[in-house]
């Protein structure tokens, strides 16, 4: 009897441990993978702009400042979006906020390479003929927005990103906010706060740290975003102009390249991965201190 | 403290009432311009020829997504054969002998930071411990690739629902004797069943769309899925990928938009009936 019970719980124990081993292992493939690259360009690898495989000559600045500014483009409009979806989520009757949050949550089903074809074929023409034209009337708007005019760019993937992430981040901020002593908010009611207030004053304060978990999920699903982003980028190996120039990012960087690459700079690309490796571990460690303030779930799970 | 008079007080609460009503109709409406615009586009290219006819380079007429959609069943389902059973079996010891241990907490930790890894990345990892080995693209390789991603995410549903299995009934399964394997098996799996089968169900949903893991997996192929252990094979996401994004032709972007129909219908039905059936036995 209790041999059986130490023989399950041995297989249960090697079962998980995969989740410990694969992270470990991912660096450490990456790392002897791209050796060749640090080798040969050193640290400089990291602000080097330059990539250029007829030279032999390759830089990560151009998909590290990419990824970068899309993430940044994508949270700007998508982190109050969030926030005030969850909101209306949580105070409405739970026979209008179910259906509601099953739609929103069925933004996260669809799969990524449909919205970058729905950003290729819809969204990138419609930037270039009204939103873009729009923008340059701006003053000052050649230095923010670069001289491409081509309707890809990093404005339309950061606003396809953008409506990837709003659910990931709706459904933790709609827990957080549900989370929130009932007594904390029905006294605001009651000295006479309006919802705002009580939003800003009570909900705002008490939930911060797992609101700022949601916004690291988010940031982290933006950062490797692959095949929305590759659809709409533009794809050259530049460092970013402005906000409607093309260029890169690290995901799509190795997507496009990857089959293709050896020697040198598929060292390169590899080097790259692991920047990218590094960049999301540190967002998901923070996320998870944030949300184990919280003790909110993540938005994956059901 | 200034006093603001309430009707300033009042305008700006119904400002909040509205940005937020106006958010979510921006997300549930963008949703509804993305499926539209697929529905409208892949509607007129759907019939019975299109689903089993193979797909063919530029060119040739009667092209279609039979190989691929047959590749991409083989893909997900090889992985969700790879990948439920030690999930699943990780995920008991989570919730069964992980109760507030380190290790335990350690992982967690480790399995919601690999889930929230870019997939490209898992795909870059299956390319080195078996295509580079092997030395050739496999539709296998593709399998392993998305076991990878789901692992995580059952593994930790696995625990979430056995961790909502009243403790009473752990008590009592052991109280009349029962192994601690007998009681998991036999009484806390059944009673988290449906929490059990909603977690696969969408974990499978979620990858069978995955498209950048298998870029360097299972890769692209024009012929039929049998060379699934040893060649590149066909699958849907990586298909559309192909016919849209790599490819200047009106014909082809056609075939695409059909297979992102094909593709959007698989996982939005598995997806919303699952939804459905764990709500009402949830209640």
């Amino acid at each position: 009897m209790q041999r059986t019970d130490k023989i399950f719980r041995l297989v249960c124990l090697l079962c998980a441990l995969p989740a410990a081993l694969l992270l470990p292992g991912m660096l450490l493939q990456l790392l002897s993978n791209s050796a060749e690259a640090w080798h040969t360009f050193g640290l400089s690898f990291l602000w080097s702009s330059e990539w250029d495989p007829a030279a032999g000559k390759y830089g990560a600045w151009p998909g590290i400042a990419g990824t970068l500014l899309t993430t940044a483009t994508a949270l700007v409009p998508a982190v109050p979006l969030a926030f005030s979806a969850a909101l209306l989520l949580t105070e409405v009757p739970s026979w209008l906020a179910k259906p509601l949050s099953h739609a929103v949550d069925l933004l996260a089903a669809i799969p990524s390479v449909i919205y970058g074809m729905w950003g290729l074929f819809v969204l990138a023409p419609l930037m270039q003929e009204h939103v873009q034209p729009l923008l340059a009337r701006l003053p000052g708007s050649t230095l923010l927005l670069g001289e491409d005019n081509s309707g890809f760019g990093f404005l339309t993937a950061g606003l396809i990103l953008a409506l990837m992430i709003l659910p990931y981040m709706c459904a933790i901020m709609r827990d957080v906010i549900s989370m929130t002593p009932p007594m904390l908010r029905e006294a605001a009611y009651g000295v006479g706060c309006t919802c705002l207030e009580t939003t800003r004053d009570i909900v705002l304060r008490h939930g911060l740290r797992g609101i700022i978990g949601g916004i690291f999920i988010g940031l982290g699903r933006a950062l490797g975003e692959t095949m929305a982003v590759l659809f709409v980028v533009g794809n050259i190996m530049e460092p970013p102009a402005g906000l409607c120039s093309c260029g890169t990012t690290i995901a799509a960087t190795l997507a496009n390249n990857f089959a293709e690459a050896d020697g040198l700079q598929r060292s390169a690309l590899f080097a790259l991965g692991l920047v990218l490796v590094v960049m999301s571990v540190g967002i998901q460690a923070g996320a998870q201190y944030y949300l184990r303030l919280t003790g909110a779930k993540r938005g994956e799970t059901i | 403290m200034t006093r603001r008079p309430p009707y300033f007080r009042k305008a700006c609460n119904a400002l909040l009432g509205l940005l937020s009503l106006i958010s979510i109709v921006l997300a549930i409406g963008c949703m509804a311009w993305v499926l539209c615009t697929v529905c409208a586009r892949g509607f007129s290219v759907l019939s019975a020829d299109f689903l089993t006819s193979p797909c063919k380079p530029y060119g040739e007429e009667g092209a279609g997504i039979g190989n691929a959609l047959v590749g991409t069943l083989l893909i997900t389902g090889g992985a969700a054969l790879l990948a439920v059973p030690p999930a699943m079996a990780a995920g008991i010891y989570m919730a069964e002998y992980g109760n507030g241990s380190r290790w335990a907490a350690f992982l967690r930790s480790a399995a919601n930071i690999m889930m929230g890894l870019p997939s490209i990345l898992i795909g870059l990892f299956v390319y080195v411990i078996i295509v580079v080995p092997a030395g050739h693209f496999s539709g296998l390789a593709g399998t392993v690739a998305l076991a990878v991603i789901m692992f995580p995410i059952i593994m930790r549903t696995t625990e979430d629902m056995l961790n909502m299995v009243p403790p009473a009934l752990r008590e009592s399964a052991l109280a009349l004797g029962m192994t601690r394997m007998r009681a998991t098996l036999c009484i806390l799996t059944r009673a988290a069943k449906n929490g059990l089968a909603t977690g696969v169900l969408l974990a499978l949903a979620r990858v069978s769309g995955e498209t950048a893991p298998l870029l360097f997996t299972a890769m692209f192929a024009y012929s039929s899925p049998s060379g699934y252990f040893r060649e590149p094979t066909a699958n849907l996401p990586v298909l559309i990928n192909e016919y849209t994004m790599n490819s200047p032709f009106e014909s082809m972007h056609e075939i695409g938009w059909g297979a992102a129909l094909v593709i959007s219908i698989i996982i939005l039905t598995v997806n919303i009936i699952t939804r459905i059936l764990f709500r009402e036995q949830s209640r």
